[in-house]
C-alpha cells in the first residue's frame, strides 16, 4: 500500500477536528491555544498535501506563510495569557465571567 | 520587475510613518508627538489614493493600459472597489486615533506603541482592500487583528479588560484557523491562491462536497470576524472590556475589513458558488439582526448596547447578500445588492464613529457607561445630548441624518429580486428596524426626557463643555457634519458606492 497525499488529508482532518474539540472541551487557556496550534498545523499539512498532489509550489509557499503568522500569534497570546496571570493566579476561563448579559 | 509605485503608494506611506511612531517614540519628547505623526502619516496616505482615483484628470499621473492596476501577477489589485475603502480605512482609523488621544494621555497608559499597533492594524486594513488572493488576504487579515488583540488588553491592571483581551483573542485565533483550513480545502480542489484562477477553475470544475466545504469553513472564518450570529458572543464582552476608543475601532474599521473579505471572496472568487454563499449568509443576516437586536433592548450599559447594536447593523449590512439566494437573480441586481453593502459600510462607519465619540466624551465626565446615569443630560450638556440624539438617530435610520439612505438602498436591493426568500428577508430586515428604533430612542429618551439621578452631581457637571480633550471635539464635529451631509446629500455616498460596484461586475 502506497500512501498517498490523500491519507495526509485524511489525517489533517482528524487532526483539525481533535483540535476542535480540544477548543470547546478544555477550560485552560493555555490548553485552548495549544488546541488552535494543532488546527493551524492541520492546515499546513493540508496545504502541503494538496500542493504535492496537484504538483504546483504555491501550496508549500503558503504554509510558510500560515507558520510566520502562527508564531507572531503565538507571542501576542502569552502575553496576554501572561497579564491575566498576573492578575488572578489562574489561567481558566471559567473564572473569566466578569461580564455577562 | 516593474513595479507601479504610485498604487503602491498609500501602502508605502502607512509604512514608513509606523516606523516613525516607533523611532519618535524612543526620543525625548512629549508623547503625544507621535498621534501627531499618526495623523499625519494617515493624511499623506490618503493623498495618493485620491490621485489614483482621478487620475485621469491629472497630468503627472501616467494611466494604466487597463482599468485597474494588476500588480504582483494578480495579488494585488487597485481599482476603485479598493480605492473607495482604502479612504473608509484611513478616515475611520484617523477618527479613532482622535478619539484615542485624550482617553491614552489621561490615565497614562503606554501613548507610542499604542499608536504603532493601531497604523499596523490600519496597514493590514488598507492592504486588505486590494488584495485578491488568498494568502494576501489571509497576511492582510491578521495584520488587521492581531494588534488589536493587544489593544483591546491595554488596560493591563482592569481584569475587565483582560478578559477582553483573552476572549478576543481566542476566538480570532480559532476563527483564522477554521478560514484557512477553508482555504486550503478550496485551494486543494482548484489549485489556485487567486480569486480569478480560483473563479475560473470553479467554472470548469464544476461542484463537489469538498469545494462546498471549504467555501464554508472560509466564509465562516469571515463571520466570526464580522460578529455574525450564532459566531458573536465574543464582541460583546470584548467591547465593553476594551477600552472604549480601542471599541469604536474595532467596530469599525476591523468589522468594515471582515465585510470587505466577504466581499471581495463571494462576489470574485466565488462568483461562481451563489447557490453556496448566498443561503448561508441569507441566515447569518437574518440571524444577526433578530438576535443582536432582541438582545440589545434589554442592555442596560451604553457600550455594551452598541456592541449588540453593532452586531445587528452588521445583519443589515449582510441583508444585500443575501439577494443572491434566489436563482433567477441578473447581474444589474447583483451589482446593487454590491452597491449597497459598500453604501452600507461607509455610511455605518461615519455614524458609528460618531456614537463612540459621544459615549466617550460622556463617559470620561461622568464616569459611569449606564443609561440610567445618563438620564436628563440635556439640563447640565445640551451640547453632547443633542450630539447623541444625532447619532443614535442616524443609526435607527431617522432621515434626514445619513443612516436613512443605508437602511433605504438595503431594502431596495432585497426588494428589486423576483424570489419569496429575499422578500422574507426584507420583511425581517423592516421588523428588525422597528426592534432597533425602540431601543435606540430608549437611549435618547433618558437622555432628553428623565430626571438627573441623584447619584450624578449635575450642579459640578454643567458647563464642562471646554474640558472635552480638543482632538475629541474634532472628531465630533467631523462625523456631525459627516452624517448630516450625506443624509441630506445622499447622492455624494452614493456617486462613491457607485464607482465602487465594479468588483461586481462580470456576472
Amino acid at each position: 500500500m502506497t500512501v498517498t497525499p490523500g491519507w495526509y488529508m485524511a489525517l489533517a482532518a482528524v487532526l483539525f477536528v481533535i483540535g476542535a474539540t480540544g477548543i470547546l472541551v478544555r477550560r485552560n487557556a493555555l490548553v485552548m491555544f495549544m488546541s488552535i496550534e494543532l488546527m493551524l498545523n492541520a492546515v499546513n499539512l493540508t496545504f502541503v498535501a494538496a500542493g504535492r498532489q496537484i504538483g504546483l509550489i504555491e501550496g508549500q509557499l503558503s504554509v510558510l506563510f500560515v507558520m510566520v503568522v502562527a508564531a507572531a500569534e503565538v507571542t501576542v497570546g502569552l502575553a496576554i495569557i501572561v497579564a491575566v496571570f498576573r492578575r488572578r493566579s489562574t489561567a481558566s476561563v471559567d473564572e473569566l465571567a466578569g461580564m455577562r448579559g | 520587475m516593474n513595479v507601479d509605485y504610485h498604487a503602491l503608494a498609500p501602502e508605502i506611506i502607512l509604512g514608513i510613518t509606523v516606523l516613525a511612531v516607533l523611532v519618535v517614540d524612543l526620543l525625548r519628547i512629549p508623547k503625544y508627538w507621535t498621534a501627531v505623526i499618526g495623523l499625519v502619516g494617515l493624511f499623506a496616505a490618503f493623498v495618493p489614493v485620491l490621485t489614483l482615483g482621478f487620475c485621469e484628470s491629472l497630468d503627472f499621473c501616467t494611466e494604466p493600459e487597463t482599468a485597474q492596476r494588476v500588480l504582483f501577477g494578480g495579488s494585488f489589485v487597485v481599482d476603485t472597489f479598493s480605492l473607495v475603502l482604502k479612504g473608509l480605512f484611513l478616515g475611520a482609523t484617523a477618527v479613532a486615533l482622535l478619539l484615542s488621544v485624550g482617553y491614552i494621555e489621561e490615565d497614562r497608559y503606554w501613548q507610542g506603541e499604542f499608536y504603532f499597533l493601531m497604523l499596523c492594524s490600519a496597514l493590514g486594513a488598507v492592504v486588505l482592500a486590494s488584495s485578491r488572493d488568498l494568502v494576501t488576504l489571509f497576511v492582510a487579515l491578521e495584520l488587521v487583528t492581531g494588534p488589536t488583540f493587544l489593544m483591546a488588553g491595554w488596560r493591563k491592571g482592569d481584569p475587565r479588560s483582560n478578559e477582553a483581551a483573552l476572549k478576543y483573542f481566542i476566538i480570532g485565533v480559532l476563527s483564522a484557523a477554521i478560514l484557512l483550513f477553508g482555504m486550503s480545502l478550496v485551494y486543494g480542489y482548484t489549485g489556485e491562491l487567486t480569486f480569478g484562477g480560483i473563479r475560473a477553475a470553479t467554472a470548469a470544475l464544476g461542484d463537489s462536497a469538498l469545494l462546498t466545504i471549504g467555501v464554508i469553513l472560509t466564509l465562516l472564518g469571515f463571520a466570526f470576524k464580522v460578529s455574525a450570529v450564532p459566531f458573536h458572543f465574543w464582541t460583546p464582552d470584548t467591547y465593553q472590556g476594551a477600552p472604549i476608543p480601542v471599541t469604536a475601532y474595532l467596530s469599525v474599521v476591523s468589522k468594515t475589513a471582515g465585510f470587505v473579505g466577504l466581499l471581495t471572496l463571494s462576489y470574485q472568487a466565488f462568483a461562481e458558488l451563489r447557490d453556496v454563499w448566498g443561503p448561508l449568509l441569507w441566515i447569518l443576516a437574518a440571524l444577526s439582526m433578530t438576535v443582536g437586536n432582541l438582545i440589545a433592548v434589554r442592555q442596560d450599559d451604553i457600550v455594551r448596547l452598541l456592541g449588540y447594536s453593532s452586531i445587528a447593523q452588521g445583519g443589515f449590512i449582510l441583508v444585500p447578500f443575501g439577494a443572491a439566494v434566489a436563482g433567477n437573480v441578473t447581474g444589474d441586481q447583483l451589482e446593487q445588492a454590491f452597491f449597497a453593502t459598500v453604501t452600507y459600510l461607509l455610511i455605518y462607519a461615519v455614524m458609528n464613529m460618531g456614537a463612540f465619540a459621544v459615549v466617550i466624551a460622556g463617559a470620561n465626565r461622568l464616569k459611569s457607561t449606564l443609561i440610567a446615569d445618563w438620564g436628563g443630560l440635556s439640563s447640565y450638556a445640551p451640547g453632547l445630548a443633542g450630539l447623541l440624539a444625532l447619532f443614535f438617530a442616524s443609526l435607527a435610520g431617522i432621515p434626514p441624518i445619513a443612516g436613512w439612505f443605508a437602511k433605504l438602498v438595503m431594502f431596495s436591493s432585497v426588494l428589486g429580486v423576483d424570489s419569496g426568500w429575499a422578500t422574507a428577508l426584507a420583511v425581517i430586515a423592516v421588523l428588525n428596524s422597528v426592534v432597533a428604533f425602540y431601543y435606540y430612542a430608549k437611549v435618547i429618551k433618558s437622555a432628553w426626557f428623565d430626571q438627573v439621578p441623584d447619584t450624578i452631581p449635575a450642579a459640578e457637571l454643567r458647563g464642562m463643555g471646554r474640558a472635552v480633550a480638543p482632538s475629541l471635539q474634532f472628531a465630533l464635529v467631523l462625523t456631525a457634519v459627516g452624517v448630516l451631509v450625506l443624509g441630506i446629500f445622499p447622492n455624494l455616498i452614493a456617486d462613491v458606492g457607485d464607482v465602487a460596484k465594479t468588483v461586481a461586475a462580470g456576472f
